[in-house]
């Protein structure tokens, strides 16, 4: 969480997290590529694309973390379609920059998150230990658009993957039944991949930033004043 | 033009024959029943397909995406102060308690704290939410038992609550209240007492419901030993909120996470309610408990509401830096959080929304096996789903 300097210093070294760091790499050696600790916040552990359904094993087995939080996937390509925000009235105004369209230029394919990684897609889960009250998010690189399922450990996984499956197109071997979850059985695409349209906001573009309402208070300088009624 | 028309003449065969197979599979033996999308006992649309041998269930699969919105798609072209109107709309029932962690998670990838008064109005509106929500849930789970006056007493009773959340926020539903570094606006005069008269209100629903329900035989008869989770099972299925506190597991965030600083129960006196039995009985019991519970909380910030500011200092046009980050908050249902990627600009570029209902529908494959129809109703309405928070 946010804190000022002085504070930071205090958590910079986080034991229960480095601890948990420590035992990951112990268990699964070779296999743990990258890792990311943010004191008092989060640990973030990169395994191998081999080693992802024994990560999720080793961590409740041995390390008791049995709580299955979630399962997800991130597609890192930058969207074609541009940031699909900008409208033409914001550029006049000067409310957007325009080094908006350098950025999309560099198109980085590989994943430029916490803990790195190189290939476009990657999945990732938490897994919650409630009596160590700690988590850990876990990710693990998709080159070849296939991993193993995690549904083995816990069965919590399944319609998580089936989510994945249906929405980045990534296929979880071993799965009992990779069945699309939400989307009609005859749905073509991948929507959630950076490459599949949002067709509403290419038919209709966005209106602007200047539709937003301004914040409270804060139409001066973008400071905010102590409030008439809280001081009295 | 014919060229069309034939595509999506092939496009509706392929559907046919895809809900035909699904419907042969199911028929290989027994009978199936076809629960939803439309009925009483969904909350919306979700759709059950359940093969019987007789009366009893021999394999129950949730059918959802009938309310597929993409939320995580849409807030990837939106604003960081307008995901907030979107997920809204999630669960709709405790509407200003979805904010919050996105709100917190934006707030953390920013560096920005929220000024103690904002905490506190937070941490009240939260907690009003979950009020507003649970109290519906007391009244329903009587309906799915055949008792109908419970939910007129639960929706008569949870206006009180909707009144004071719409006379701060200005929405009963979707309040679209909070604000990255505080929140819209101070409370309105006289608010506070108000509230509290609001939270006497629901205190006498409370004990109400505990008069009508909790000593009542049948109601006890169709949901003690009904629909049991074993703690263990509930975890590897993620299971959150009163449903896991009812397995016997001691697990609050609100109590529990103390990253989190965005809300303030370390500054009053509670407690968190768990039930062994895991059955049906034991989640209607918790939840009774965590709404007295959470009148309590409100009453004593009530009290205490710090004097300053309601908003911290955040730019008029808000860029969130690099970075990620994961926020999740005990909301009415369970666990949200919300997992935001930001590459430096205005908008996400990836949110994972992480619902409870979501995780806690997950088990009714496992949960309805072997089950008898009458209690899948209860079962299902024990779990207490929003589909919004199923689909998102």
């Amino acid at each position: 969480m946010p804190s000022p300097d002085p504070e930071n210093t205090e958590v910079e070294v986080d034991e229960p997290r480095q601890g948990l760091l420590d035992s990951i790499t112990q268990h699964l050696g070779d296999a743990v590529v990258a890792s990311h600790l943010a004191p008092g916040r989060e640990l973030w552990v990169r395994v191998e694309t081999s080693a992802w359904p024994e990560a999720a094993s080793v961590l409740q087995r041995r390390l008791g973390y049995r709580f299955f939080d979630w399962l997800s996937a991130i597609d890192w390509m930058e969207s074609p379609y541009g940031r699909s925000m900008d409208a033409e009235v914001d550029k006049e105004l000067g409310l957007v920059e325009t080094e908006a369209s350098e950025a999309e230029t560099v198109a980085p394919t590989g994943a430029d998150g916490y803990a790195g990684g190189e290939s476009r897609m990657q999945v990732l889960a938490r897994v919650h230990s409630i009596d160590a009250q700690l988590g850990v998010t876990l990710k693990a690189d998709v080159p070849d658009m296939s991993i193993g399922t995690w549904t083995n450990t816990f069965p919590g996984a399944e319609w998580h993957e089936r989510e994945a499956c249906e929405m980045f197109g990534i296929n979880f071997e071993g799965h009992p039944g990779l069945r699309p979850l939400y989307l009609p059985s005859d749905f073509q695409g991948n929507p959630m991949r950076k490459d599949y349209p949002l067709l509403a906001r290419i038919i209709k573009p966005w209106p602007g930033i200047v539709d937003v309402e301004p914040m409270p208070e804060a139409s001066d300088q973008g400071a905010s004043t102590t409030n008439p009624e809280a001081a009295s | 033009m014919t060229e069309v028309t034939d595509r999506r003449q092939l496009a509706y065969i392929a559907a046919q024959a895809s809900e035909a197979r699904i419907n042969v599979e199911l028929e290989a033996e027994g009978m199936t029943l076809n629960i939803g999308p439309q009925h009483p006992a969904t909350h919306g649309t979700l759709r059950i397909v359940a093969r019987l041998d007789g009366e009893q269930v021999m394999d129950a699969e949730p059918m959802m995406g009938y309310m597929h919105r993409g939320y995580e798609k849409l807030a990837e072209v939106r604003t960081y102060p307008q995901v907030t109107a979107l997920v809204n709309r999630i669960d709709w029932l405790g509407s200003f308690a979805n904010e919050v962690p996105f709100i917190l998670a934006a707030e953390q990838l920013m560096e920005v704290e929220a000024p103690p008064r904002a905490q506190w109005i937070r941490t009240i509106l939260f907690e009003m939410a979950r009020i507003a929500n649970l109290t519906l849930f007391l009244g329903d789970m009587g309906v799915q038992l055949g008792a109908v006056t419970p939910v007129f007493y639960a929706f008569r009773d949870r206006e009180h609550v909707l009144n004071q959340i719409e006379a701060a926020t200005g929405g009963r539903f979707h309040p679209n209240f909070d604000r990255i570094g505080g929140v819209k606006d101070d409370l309105p005069a006289g608010w506070i007492q108000q509230t509290r008269q609001s939270l006497d209100k629901i205190r006498s629903f409370c004990d109400q419901m505990e008069d009508l329900l909790l000593g009542n035989a049948i109601f006890e008869q169709r949901t003690r030993g009904v629909g049991v989770i074993p703690a263990d099972v509930a975890q590897a299925y993620g299971l959150s909120g009163a449903n896991i506190r009812a397995s016997g597991v001691d697990w609050d965030l609100r109590r529990d996470n103390p990253t989190e600083t965005g809300l303030v129960y370390d500054q009053v006196d509670w407690k968190v309610w768990t039930h062994p039995d895991g059955d049906s009985f034991a989640r209607y019991w918790v939840r009774l408990q965590e709404v007295r519970e959470s009148c309590s909380i409100v009453d004593q910030l009530l009290g205490s509401i710090p004097k300053g500011p309601i908003m911290a200092k955040v730019p008029r046009i808000i860029k969130v830096p690099a970075g990620e980050a994961y926020v999740a908050t005990e909301n009415p249902l369970g666990i949200m959080g919300y997992y935001v990627v930001s590459k430096g600009g205005l908008e996400p570029f990836r949110v994972k929304i992480r619902s409870a209902s979501f995780s806690n529908m997950s088990i009714t494959p496992w949960l309805l096996k072997g089950t008898y129809v009458p209690d899948v109703i209860t079962i299902l309405a024990s779990l207490y789903f929003i589909l919004g928070d199923i689909d998102r």
